[in-house]
Order: C-alpha cells, then structure tokens, then sequence
C-alpha cells in the first residue's frame, strides 16, 4: 500500500471494523475486472461499508485524502463500470443486501444496494407482484449496479429500463453528503429529476444507498411462442410484422441458431376452427432462426395476442407453445438457454446488436461534440468538483477530447 | 441599449405588450426564434446583454410556479414546430419543442401509432408539458414524460447548442447522437438507449425552463390500441375511493388508467326515488383487443360492485385540469394507498369544499381551492396536508394561483436534496438568465 491509502486503510478499520477493510494483496486481486474482463486493475484497497454510514464514512476519508473512488456490486457489468483503480479505494457494496421493505400497498420495494435483482422479484412475487427489469445476470447482480448502468433485460421491450421503476435513492454524494432523491414511495417530486440523472450514471455521481423501486403486478397469463424459421430475414420479417401490428410483447428476440431446449408440447393453435401446426418433433436443428414471442396479461388478451402472433408467422415452418403455469419452466429453460447462448457467444441473437452496452473502460462514449460532452460535465461538476468517483467513466477526464467511435 | 430587433437573428422579435406578462411580469421582447440555431443565436444575444428569459409554448402553463424575479425576453417557441422524424418500424418520432402534442398525436393516428402522453392542458406544446412535467391519465401504465423520452436537443443559458440521448434523421434513421451509425433497426428491445453520458433529458423534464430551452425531443411510441372502454362508478369519498383503486391494483385486469373526480358539489336532498346522491366518479380505462377489453371490463363490474357502468367515450372530466387562472391549484403527490389520509388532512385544514381530480390509480391528484380562502388559512391547509404527506412520503405543490396569494404562499414546499439542485442550476445558468425565481428553492 501507498502511504496514503495505508493512512486510508487504518482510519477506515478504525471506524467501520477490520474486516469492512481488504488491503491484502491476494485478496485485493479478485476485484481487478468486472465482466468486462479484458480490462484489469488491482484496486488499491478495497471497503466493504455494511451501512449507509459506512459508505459515507469511506467517501469522505476519500475526500480528506483526495483519493478517488469506484463503487461496486456484484461485479457482473459488460461495460467496465466497476473497473478499479490502482491508487483509489474500491467500495464494495454486496455487504448492503438487506430487503428494508416489500410495500404492496403501494407497489414499491426499498431495498438496499447489494441485494441481488432477482431477491427483490422473489420477493415481490410472494406477493403477487414482480419486479421488471430482467439483466441476463439478475441471478448474480446487484441493484446498486442496475441502478449505476440503467440496466435492463430481455424485457425491457416493454417494461422498459431500471430507471423507469427506480422512484427514490438515498445517495452519498461524492462530497460526503446522505441525499435523499426522487419521490420515494409517491410518483412524483417537485425539483429537477435526479434519481433519472444519477440512473446510469455508472457511479459517477455517487453512490446509492437505499433505492425505492416500483413493482408491477404479476399477470394472469404469460405465454411464450418460439416460432422455427428458415433464414433470420424471415424471422425479421415476422418480427417486424408483429410490431407493425400493434402487439406490445414482453419479449421479442431472434436466434440465428436452434436455442438448446427442452423438448417440448406441439403449439396449440389458439384459434378454433383453423388446422393446428404441425406437431413439434423434437429440437430443430435444421432452423435458421428462431423467434421467441413472449406475451403476458390477462389471458383473454393473451390468447388473443397468441393467435395475432401465430397468424403474423405464417412462414414458420413450427411453432411452439409454453403458456400458463404449466409452461413455466419450459420458459425458463428457454431464457436460460438464451442467456447461456449468449454469453458463450455461441449465438448471436439479433437484438443483440441493440443492447448497446457503453464500454466505459476502454474510451468514453462518443458523443458528438465538445459542446455535449461539456454539457454533460455541468452535471459531474454539480455532484462531483473533485472528480473522485469513478474518475474517466462515463465522460473522459476534463480536458481529454472525445476521440474515435465507441469500442463496441 | 437593446431593442427588438437586436433579437430578431432567424426569426421576427417585437416588443412585449400586456398580453405577454409572465406570472404578471412585464418582459420587454418577444422573440420568436425560426429553428434551433437560431433559438441558440436568440439565447447568446440574451447572454450578451445579460437578459433573462423565459421560454413560452401555447403559454398553458406559463403562470405556474414563482413569477420570476425578471423577465427581459419571452422566447416563443411556436415556430420550433413539426415533426422532424418518424419512424414507424422503430415506434419513434422527433418532434419540434414547440409542436402541440394534438398535432404529433393526430400525425402518429394515421400510422396506427401514439405518443401514451395525454397531458391535461388540451394545447399543450411538446416543450411545455416537458417543462412541467406534465402527464395525464397515461402515466399509470406508461410513466411520465420522462420515460417516454429518448432525447434532447437544447440551447443552454449561454447560447450552447447541446444534445443528449438518440434522435431521428430527416430520413428516419434513428441513431445515436455521436457515430450516426445507429445500432437498432429493429425498433425493439432496449436498443433505444443510445447516447452516451447522462440523461439529460430526464433532467429538463419538470425543470420549468431553468435549465436550457427545448429544441427538440425524441420520443417512444406505443401501437394505439384497438378497443377502449371505461368502466365508471359513482364514489362519494377518498377512503371509499381507496378501497376501491386498491382492489384494482391487486387484481389481474391491468387498467390503463384509474382517476377520479370528486366535485364538492352542495350535499342536496336525498331523491325521491332513492337514488344515490349526484356525486363523484371514479373512472377506469381499460385498452387491448376487441374481445378482451369488454370481457374484462365485465369482470371489473363485479369487483366495482354496484352503481356501475361500462361506456365507449371517456368522462367529460376524464384528463382535464379541475382547475381555471383564478383558483389555487395544488397537486398532491402522496405512496397510492395514502392519498386519502392526504385528502382528509387536506379537508379538516381547509375548512371548505373543494373539488379532487386525477390519477387515483398512481397518488397523484389535483386539488381546487377557491381563491376567496383567505391566505393564513390557505398557508394552514398547506402545511397540515404537507405534514401528512412527509410521514408518509409524498409532497404537496402549488401549482397555481392568482396573484396576491401566489406571492405569499410557498409553492413548491420543502424540497430534499435543494443544495444539489441549486448547484445544478449554478452549473448551467451561472447568471441565473433563465426564468430566475420561478422554480424550487428560488432556482
């Protein structure tokens, strides 16, 4: 360690306990990367505050000692947003997982940073309520990085991103300060809207400490339709339709190859009077892509959407059904395959393409100019003078010219 | 020494006439910049000359918040109109700011399309209901105008042009402000989310022109749906009321939209007939395919239970203002299953009948005071409702309210997190030349 950051380490064992501190070599290591593994950096010490407090405590002896900071959840982040500093303190936030609240009544969650994103659904869904935004790792990634990376899911097509349903935040700002943002349980708050502003904002303004976020009420009915085409423009084509025809599915997405799933029931065809598909054969390897159609509601307009949906494919050569309870896990087989897919990179959906997931480690997004990028630096220098959190993210260190197209 | 057509760079200005005051602010010019480098030429020559202004749609909503503390120039946004953009496979448009959202709305129809806001303020431009934030009975399946947003284009206090999120091209590429390369052509998923940095456009919606005047926004679109109804029921109280949107929200028929109206109407006689007391009504949209939503709306006649009634056209009252310029307007935003308490809180401080409009179904309600309530008493009422609403969370705003109860009531209320957003506005409007005075915390 640095003689600062030793200064750093032995303030913050004072005040937060020893084991909130890791300044072990070996140990530091296993945080040098997110997902986005390409780029690595030992941090040079590494916190892991358990309270609101304990994150304010760590921000300003970062202050004091003009050290820089990088928050981070589970480390599950494609765009490098939680790649740390050789010479900053890394703020760790996976010890902050405590669900504070499942509020029905008013359809919100408040929930700590480190709790994982799927904790909160699981949650909620005791309830019969869900919470929305689906990242392919909801397993593993925190809501504090949902939160820092607006992420979203498979989903998001209709429900839309994290900052759709974050309604509140309890923020450390870069200066120290515990700021409460947004309209908390209520809809709205007078004042410039600062839970959409720090949203996305990949750590760059601060660190959330509590989050409120919206849940949703679980539908009657969800059904999920893989339709088996033979060129991915045919299944472009049918997606494109569907969307034409006003449909608004919960998912829409395009594998060029056959997804590994299990075996499954020949598609009912909805709609009486016309002949069924053809009965399902097993997997079909043979398909150049498959579109998966996934509809949520209340049933009658489920089955409604169902069969929009079967008509709008009429050159698939199969189509196949997983609805209601008894296609749930055939559902989540298919979801996990697509996960595992892509991930592997063994497919290459075609939505993928749109993910846009914004490398922040390598350049910074590029925006058109000078006079955009100063723009968004107003906002960093409201929250952050010192440019200590997450210093290069998100915009390039003042003064860096906005270089070259974005890396991804 | 300044005169009009010092501001006349792309588009006429004149000098200000009575009709033209904001909050009951004289301004001394209008300009009416043609497009956006001109917008941007209006703002740099205000800068110059270190004269605040204050930007100006259909002027719906232009008495809302504090009068500010000066206005030299009202920049009128009219000309900033049209569709710049549509792309019907990618559900976006880009609208100019000063387009009536009737008129994106009326253009999007003929694409089988929709922009899923319906602010209140029937004339409302696409930069005033940005400004103010302003959504109607939508937002309880689609959200603010925030989330429907996917980009800005405008001119900062100085004169900078500036841009954030994604935008059309004149040929209805969507891309990325930045590479142009513009990733989706699918329209779908999340792709939307395509610039870089921060979400500005998040941050000048509900900022009431104290940040930077709109240029341009760029919005996602929704299908317009194929069959509406509403199902209609007579309620006569907030708690009544609250029973009845919490069953709602905890079935299965997801309604577009739950609002109320309660009018404080004069109790009359029972009727003859026995018949219930002319009263309030609660009103819930119900959108999908022709066989689903009557077939749900069915269902939510049982869960309603009596006095009920399914109809094709909306209430009269159904996404309008319950309020006129002359009234105290406040808008309560309170968690869903405490706005009655709010309501009640409201009634006892107030000490007389007042009229409750809007969205049950999201906390978010608009109540009209009488002007003639006299101001400690007004203040009183505001700071019992206010109360309620902090234990629970929640907030209640002026919206507005003639003068001289505007100039001494406390309009936006304690707001949290106010040394932030003063050193936001520090930021951008370092000279404080946008509506100076108008917004939270003197901003």
């Amino acid at each position: 360690l640095t003689p600062l950051l030793a200064s750093l380490a032995r303030r913050l064992r004072h005040s937060l306990g020893s084991a909130a501190v890791i300044a072990d070599e070996a140990e530091r290591r296993t945080y040098e990367s997110d997902a986005l593994t390409s780029h690595r950096r030992v941090p040079g010490l590494v916190v892991l505050p358990e309270s609101a407090e304990g994150v304010q405590e760590t921000v300003r002896a970062c202050l004091d000692l003009d050290v820089p900071f990088v928050a981070r959840g589970s480390g599950t982040g494609l765009a490098g947003g939680a790649l740390p500093l050789a010479e900053g303190v890394l703020i760790v936030t996976t010890r902050m997982n405590r669900i504070l609240e499942i509020d029905i009544a008013n359809q919100r969650a408040v929930v700590e940073p480190g709790v994982i994103n799927l904790a909160i659904d699981r949650a909620a869904g005791e309830f019969g309520h869900f919470y929305a935004p689906d990242p392919a790792s909801r397993q593993v990634c925190t809501i504090g990085g949902d939160v820092a990376e607006n992420s979203g899911g498979v989903h998001s097509i209709r429900y839309g991103r994290t900052a759709a349903y974050v309604t509140g935040l309890e923020v450390c700002t870069p200066d120290g300060e515990l700021v409460r943002l947004g309209a908390g349980k209520a809809a709205e708050a007078p004042g410039y809207d600062l839970t959409g502003v720090f949203t996305g904002s990949a750590g760059t303004l601060g660190i959330a400490t509590k989050i409120v976020v919206r849940l949703l009420r679980t539908p009657e009915s969800v059904a999920m339709l893989r339709a088996a085409f033979r060129t991915v423009a045919e299944a472009g084509t049918a997606a494109s339709a569907i969307i034409a025809a006003g449909l608004s599915p919960t998912a829409l997405e395009i594998m060029d190859a056959p997804l590994p799933v299990p075996a499954s029931r020949p598609a009912s065809d909805p709609t009486a009077g016309r002949a069924a598909r053809p009965p399902a054969g097993g997997d079909h390897p043979a398909a150049g892509a498959v579109l998966i159609v996934e509809l949520a509601g209340p049933a009658v307009e489920v089955r409604a959407e169902a069969a929009a949906v079967c008509d709008l494919c009429g050159a698939a050569f199969e189509i196949r059904e997983a609805s209601g309870a008894a296609g749930a896990a055939e559902r989540e087989a298919v979801w996990a395959g697509y996960r595992s897919a892509v991930a592997s990179g063994r497919n290459d959906p075609y939505r993928w393409t749109a993910v846009g997931v914004p490398c922040w480690a390598g350049r910074p997004p590029c925006l058109t100019g000078e006079a955009d990028l100063e723009t968004m630096r107003l906002v960093r220098r409201a929250f952050d003078p010192g440019e200590l959190a997450n210093p290069g993210k998100v915009l390039p260190a003042h003064g860096a010219a906005a270089e070259g197209a974005r890396p991804w | 020494v300044v005169s009009a057509p010092d501001l006349a760079v792309g588009g006429p200005a004149r000098d200000a006439g009575p009709a033209d005051t904001v909050g009951g602010v004289q301004p001394r010019f209008v300009a009416a910049p043609r497009d956006a480098e001109s917008l941007a030429q209006v703002l740099a020559r205000c800068a110059e000359e270190g004269l605040s202004a204050v930007a100006r749609g259909d002027g719906t909503k232009l008495d809302w918040g504090h009068p500010p503390s000066t206005v030299d120039v009202v920049v009128d946004t009219g000309r900033l109109a049209g569709v710049l953009g549509h792309s019907a496979p990618d559900l976006v448009v880009t609208v100019g700011a000063g387009t009536p959202v009737r008129a994106v709305q009326a253009l999007l129809a003929r694409s089988g399309q929709r922009l899923a806001l319906d602010p209140p303020s029937v004339e409302a431009t696409v930069g005033g209901m940005l400004a103010t934030a302003e959504a109607g009975p939508l937002r309880h399946t689609f959200g603010a105008p925030r989330d429907l947003l996917l980009g800005v284009e405008f001119v900062r206090a100085d004169g900078t042009f500036a841009r954030a999120g994604a935008r059309l091209a004149a040929g209805g590429a969507l891309g990325a402000l930045g590479d142009g390369s513009g990733a989706v052509g699918t329209g779908r998923g999340d792709g939307y989310d395509l610039g870089g940095g921060y979400d500005l456009g998040r941050l000048l919606c509900g900022s009431y022109g104290t940040l930077g005047v709109l240029a341009s926004a760029t919005f996602r679109l929704h299908p317009a749906p194929v069959r509406r109804a509403w199902v209609v029921r007579a309620v006569h109280n907030p708690a009544e009321v609250a029973g009845l949107v919490s069953d709602l929200l905890d079935s299965v028929l997801a309604p577009t939209a739950i609002e109320v109206d309660l009018p404080s109407l004069p109790v009359l006689p029972r009727q003859r007939d026995g018949g219930p007391i002319p009263g309030g009504q609660l009103a819930v949209l119900f959108e999908g395919s022709v066989e689903g939503v009557p077939a749900r709306c069915q269902v939510a006649e049982v869960l309603l239970r009596g006095g009920v009634s399914t109809v094709d056209e909306a209430p009269v009252w159904w996404g309008r203002y319950p309020f006129s310029a002359a009234d105290v307007a406040l808008r309560l935003s309170a968690p869903v299953a405490g706005l009655a308490t709010a309501l009640y809180a409201l009634r006892d401080a107030a000490g007389v009948p007042f009229r409750v409009r809007g969205s049950a179904g999201v906390g978010v309600v608009h109540a009209v005071l009488p002007a003639t309530v006299p101001e400690e008493r007004l203040a009183a009422a505001l700071a019992a409702v206010r109360s309620a609403l902090a234990v629970r969370g929640g907030n209640c705003v002026v919206l507005c309210a003639p003068s001289p109860l505007r100039e001494a009531l406390d309009l936006w209320g304690p707001t949290p997190g106010v040394a932030l957003l003063r050193r936001i506005k520090e930021q951008f409007d370092p000279r404080r030349l946008l509506a100076p005075g108008r917004f939270v915390g003197g901003i």
